[in-house]
């Protein structure tokens, strides 16, 4: 089971010896075992991609097959867990070796002396298949369920008594339809490329509440569905990233640093473990994995690291769980792909990206879904992928986007001017898209108003005829425009500088929950409509603007949650008389 | 890499800034080669690629008069390495780290893998320390932190040595006296350029807590290579082993991925964009990433690259990725250039991505962040105005708009364009911001608050 290297370079080594090895197996290659994968077999010479440095290595050198893929380690305690991107777990990597990253590290994903208290739930003699609820273990403020793994099925035979275990304790023995009894314990391991089996797909279920208005009022995305962050440089892809890794309603959060800035993991572990979740009231911590594999790590491990991701989002969502995948991003893993395939000297396609990035990007996007999970219950569970994009340029037109765009439902496309003008988050209201509004609809109505669907329509009209009224204030100035239009493009800007403009550092306005955002689009559109009636009997934009309810429109982000339903009904009242009181009618 | 040094003469090739050497069964990947010339004299190289039968070296300084029958090369068994001790500081040296400052080799204190090793994510403390470089459009409006790696983008002809002199010159953090040290690694940069800096540095006294690495536009390409990395391997030093406060300026990045991108040619790996390599972003990344604090230690690494973006374009490979990678970026505007003022910095696109964490009370005053995204939001209004003046001509406009339109030209000639003599205290600008947002009515301040509004408007002697 060992082949001897014959060629190093960069992170791809060939080796000789190596016939009868499985593609996408791991192997230890060289004397610092350093981990690697095959991606390439000919004849004897295996071509592996190595997850760590590999300076040093020189031809002659062994390497050792492990005979099994790349896996993913599941089980009790990956909760708060800091992953690098093949899941070595980054804080006890610093314990046991310093500060800096040395190869070879070998740690387990999972602590194998920890005690997890085990709840059983199966009966000696029940039917025993892939996805059966075996026991509980309690993992922080989550019901953690071990499930029977795939490809066992039968009777259980023993059941293990409540009690303490460690993730290869015994906590349950199946007699399989062989005669086998087949021990079974709390740790898990599963193939990372290849993705964990669900009973049904279901269709597109609740909104995913992520307390950002562009998002959840304009381009929704739904619990298991799929979105893409696309932006320059600067136009906040990460901040985005990390709000709806803090603020959205999913049970669970899988956020993977891929090819990105260390500062920015540095970030979310200074924030994560002080913020807590506004529907548990819990540390965010507590409720996410982190992968992080930076830019200056290891490229093929970079990878590797979206999919260590969604193994563990899949894990958790076969226990019925709402899981939320941030992966920022997937430019920095496509260009991982586009290197290995470059020293492979792989024919290149589009932009010397290799000819499979489609498919790749399909099939990672296909992970998502919101599905009846494994078991005899009716559990359903759900995964939503978002993932950022890099273009180099701030240009849509390159492969990552477009093959991205072909396959994600929501795109939130982040505009470089917008950015400019401290317009955050600068997600382009003409560009973006969601196909999931008819979808979500119906929670609006039935959890917060009926008139959600009206009013972002309306809203979005208007926005829709600023741009169009810009062009030909281009041309002739503003001052020719009839009363009606100067009226659109004052609402426009209200929308815009009130409603869409929403600070991630205010503490009153980074989370803003659905009542609110639907009281905002209420107090917008009644004033458009006051003002509507107002100008066609006659009165001019210059003295709506002047009036002093006009004012209470503009920083309707800053006001509490707590406080916002009085200061809703108030300028409500206040404008109902305002716009009487001048003259302006009814509406 | 435990190999002792053997030494070929089987040199089979030599092509461009690469040599094949052939019948080496064990050179170690990144092993570093000594290539000795027909003529006399050594080259340091280091190993690209290697294969049971042969190993692919690229020479750093360069292939001039190598042959293919006495060259022989030496593999030293070990990676890169440099010699570092504290003497380094206040010492000038070459491309490759030899004196060139006419004074003698380093006593050895410590040797270190110039590749560097990276940090680990969860090690990283985050950078939240402002440092006030005296310059308004970057202290209010893009905020360098220490830690941080803000690139300046630049053009040719645009003053980004004064700028990065200047700032090396004023840089200081507030309420604080830790030690201090500034590391210039230059890549491909003129011989005037060159003595630019040596005089700034030797004027205003720089020079005695500084060290200085010079790749001239004349010395070998293939150095800039290493040049960055032997800086970087200094900081880190200079940092993390003696808790310094360190600056790093790098000129010109763009330099160094031109070599990056002539060694890629020489062996005809598929570009990515414009001839580029596929994996200049990782590469790009080992540099830029060598900036930042580490929990329990004292130091801190700040980088300030320069990046010359050939005609101007911010879409070019180099900076483009480089904006992807760094913390922000300081963009110089040729316009603003033309018009005369200096520093002619852009706020527009100009960005830090770390100011949150080192602004506001406590650290600059708590009405800083609000007066930037003012400042921010009111500029760009003026600046789309402008425009529209060019077109249809100012008659149409409104009081308000000749509001921003007043206010654009008095924020680039007073608050951007604030001269080279010396700097604004951090407070001073921002009381200088305040003092050209009292041309707006209240309600126009929309991103201030009204507590914040009350308490500063109408400036500091309230």
């Amino acid at each position: 089971m060992t082949g001897r290297i014959i060629r190093i370079t960069g992170p791809v080594v060939e080796a000789d010896g190596m016939r009868g090895a499985l593609m996408y197996e791991v192997v230890h290659v060289g004397e610092d075992a350093l981990i690697g994968e095959i991606i390439g077999l000919s004849e004897d010479v295996a071509t592996i991609q190595v997850y760590e440095d590999t300076t040093g290595l020189a031809p002659g050198e062994v390497v050792e097959r492990t005979g099994a893929p790349l896996t993913a380690e599941l089980g009790p305690g990956l909760l708060g867990m800091v992953y690098d991107g093949i899941q070595r777990p980054l804080e006890v990597i610093r314990e046991g070796m310093g500060d800096f990253i040395i190869r070879g590290a070998s740690f387990p994903a999972l602590d194998r002396n920890r005690m997890h208290a085990f709840t059983p739930v199966a009966e000696q003699g029940a039917v025993a298949t892939p996805g059966t609820v075996i026991g509980t273990v309690q993992e922080g403020n989550f019901i953690h369920s071990v499930l029977v793994p795939n490809g066992i099925e039968g009777t259980f035979v023993r059941v293990a008594d409540a009690g303490d275990y460690t993730i290869t304790g015994e906590i349950a023995t199946v007699l399989v339809s062989d005669g086998k009894e087949v021990p079974v314990t709390m740790l898990r391991r599963w193939p990372v490329r290849v993705a964990r089996p669900v009973a049904e797909k279901l269709k597109p279920g609740a909104p995913l509440i992520t307390g950002q208005r562009v998002i959840d009022s304009f381009f929704p995305i739904v619990k298991g569905g799929t979105a893409a962050v696309p932006g320059p440089f600067g136009a906040g892809k990460t901040v985005v990233q990390h709000q709806l890794a803090k603020w959205s309603d999913a049970d669970l959060i899988v956020y993977v640093g891929c090819g990105e800035r260390g500062n920015e993991l540095a970030d979310v572990l200074r924030q994560f473990p002080a913020l807590t979740d506004p529907t548990s009231g819990e540390p965010l911590m507590g409720r996410t994995v982190l992968i992080g594999n930076t830019s200056n790590m290891p490229v093929a491990a970079r990878e590797a690291s979206v999919y260590t991701g969604i193994t563990i989002a899949e894990y958790y969502r076969d226990m019925g769980y709402d899981v939320a995948l941030m992966a920022d991003s997937t430019s920095r893993w496509a260009e991982a792909m586009r290197e290995i395939s470059g020293r492979l000297e792989e024919m290149p396609g589009e932009h010397g990206y290799p000819a499979y990035l489609a498919s790749r990007l399909a099939s990672f996007y296909e992970r998502a879904g919101n599905a009846t999970v494994l078991g005899s219950s009716d559990r359903t569970g759900s995964v939503s992928v978002i993932g950022a994009i890099s273009p180099p340029g701030g240009d849509f037109s390159e492969p990552v986007t477009q093959n991205t765009l072909r396959v994600v439902r929501v795109f939130w496309a982040l505009d470089a001017d917008l950015a400019h003008e401290r317009h955050f988050p600068a997600v382009n209201w003409l560009t973006s898209y969601s196909l999931y509004p008819d979808d979500v609809e119906a929670w609006w109505n039935e959890q917060v108003g009926e008139r959600w669907g009206e009013m972002r329509r309306e809203m979005m009209a208007i926005l829709q005829k600023e741009s169009e009224l810009e062009e030909i204030v281009q041309l002739v100035g503003p001052d020719v425009l009839p009363e009606d239009d100067k009226l659109s493009l004052h609402i426009a800007e209200y929308i815009r500088e009130s409603f869409l403009i929403q600070s991630a550092f205010d503490p009153a306005d980074t989370f803003c929950a659905p009542e609110k955002q639907y009281m905002m689009m209420q107090l917008i559109t009644d004033y458009a409509r006051y003002g509507r009636v107002a100008v066609a009997n006659g009165m001019l934009v210059s003295a709506i603007v002047a009036l002093p309810v006009a004012k209470r429109l503009l920083r309707l982000g800053a006001v509490p949650g707590a406080e916002f339903r009085n200061y809703f009904e108030e300028t409500l009242r206040e404008m109902k008389e305002a716009f009487h009181g001048s003259g302006g009618g009814t509406a | 890499m435990t190999s002792p040094a053997r030494e070929y003469t089987s040199v089979v090739r030599v092509a461009g800034p690469l040599m094949a050497v052939s019948g080496v069964g064990d050179a170690a990947y990144g092993e570093v080669v000594e290539v000795r010339l027909p003529g006399g004299g050594t080259r340091l190289g280091e190993v690209l690629e290697s294969r049971l039968d042969l190993a692919i070296i690229q020479v750093f300084g360069g292939t001039r008069d190598l042959d293919t029958d006495i060259t022989s090369v030496r593999f030293t068994g070990v990676p890169m390495r440099m010699v570092v001790s504290p003497e380094i500081i206040g010492r000038v040296f070459d491309g490759s780290a030899a004196p060139a400052d006419g004074g003698g080799a380093v006593i050895p204190g410590k040797v270190m893998d110039i590749a560097g090793s990276a940090v680990n994510p969860t090690a990283r403390a985050y950078p939240e320390d402002c440092i006030e470089t005296g310059i308004s459009a970057i202290d209010v409006m893009n905020t360098l932190v220490r830690g941080q790696k803000l690139p300046i983008f630049s053009g040719a002809g645009l003053p980004h040595s004064a700028l990065a002199a200047q700032i090396a010159r004023q840089a200081r953090v507030l309420r604080d006296n830790e030690e201090f040290a500034l590391v210039f690694g230059a890549m491909g940069i003129t011989n005037e350029d060159a003595q630019f800096f040596l005089d700034e540095f030797e004027d205003t006294g720089a020079l005695g807590h500084a060290v200085l690495f010079i790749n001239r536009a004349d010395d070998p390409a293939i150095e800039r290579i290493i040049t960055p990395r032997l800086a970087l391997t200094a900081a880190e030093y200079l940092a993390f082993d003696r808790g310094m406060h360190v600056l790093v300026i790098l000129q010109d990045m763009t330099a160094y991925c031109e070599a990056l991108r002539e060694v890629s040619a020489a062996r005809d790996e598929v570009p990515a964009r414009r001839g580029y390599p596929g994996y200049m972003y990782t590469d790009l990344a080992s540099i830029f990433e060598r900036a930042g604090r580490i929990y329990g230690r004292k130091g801190s690494i700040t980088q300030l690259p320069i990046i010359s973006m050939p005609d101007d374009d911010i879409t070019h490979p180099v900076p483009d990725l480089t904006g992807y990678i760094t913390e922000g970026q300081i963009v110089l505007s040729r316009d603003l250039h033309r018009k005369g003022i200096y520093p002619p910095i852009d706020v527009l696109p100009s960005l830090s991505r770390l100011m949150s964490g080192g602004i506001g009370e406590g650290k600059t005053r708590e009405d800083h962040s609000a007066v930037s995204d003012q400042l921010y939001a009111a500029y760009a209004k003026g600046r789309r105005l402008e425009s529209l003046v060019t077109v249809i001509g100012d008659e149409g406009l409104s009081e308000s708009d000749r509001r921003y339109l007043a206010f654009s030209a008095r924020f680039e000639r007073e608050f951007i364009g604030q001269g080279r003599a010396g700097g604004r205290a951090v407070e001073e600008s921002i009381d200088a911001a305040w003092d050209l947002l009292n041309i707006f009515p209240e309600e126009e301040l929309n991103r201030i608050s009204t507590d914040l509004i009350e308490k500063y408007r109408g400036g500091a002697e309230q």
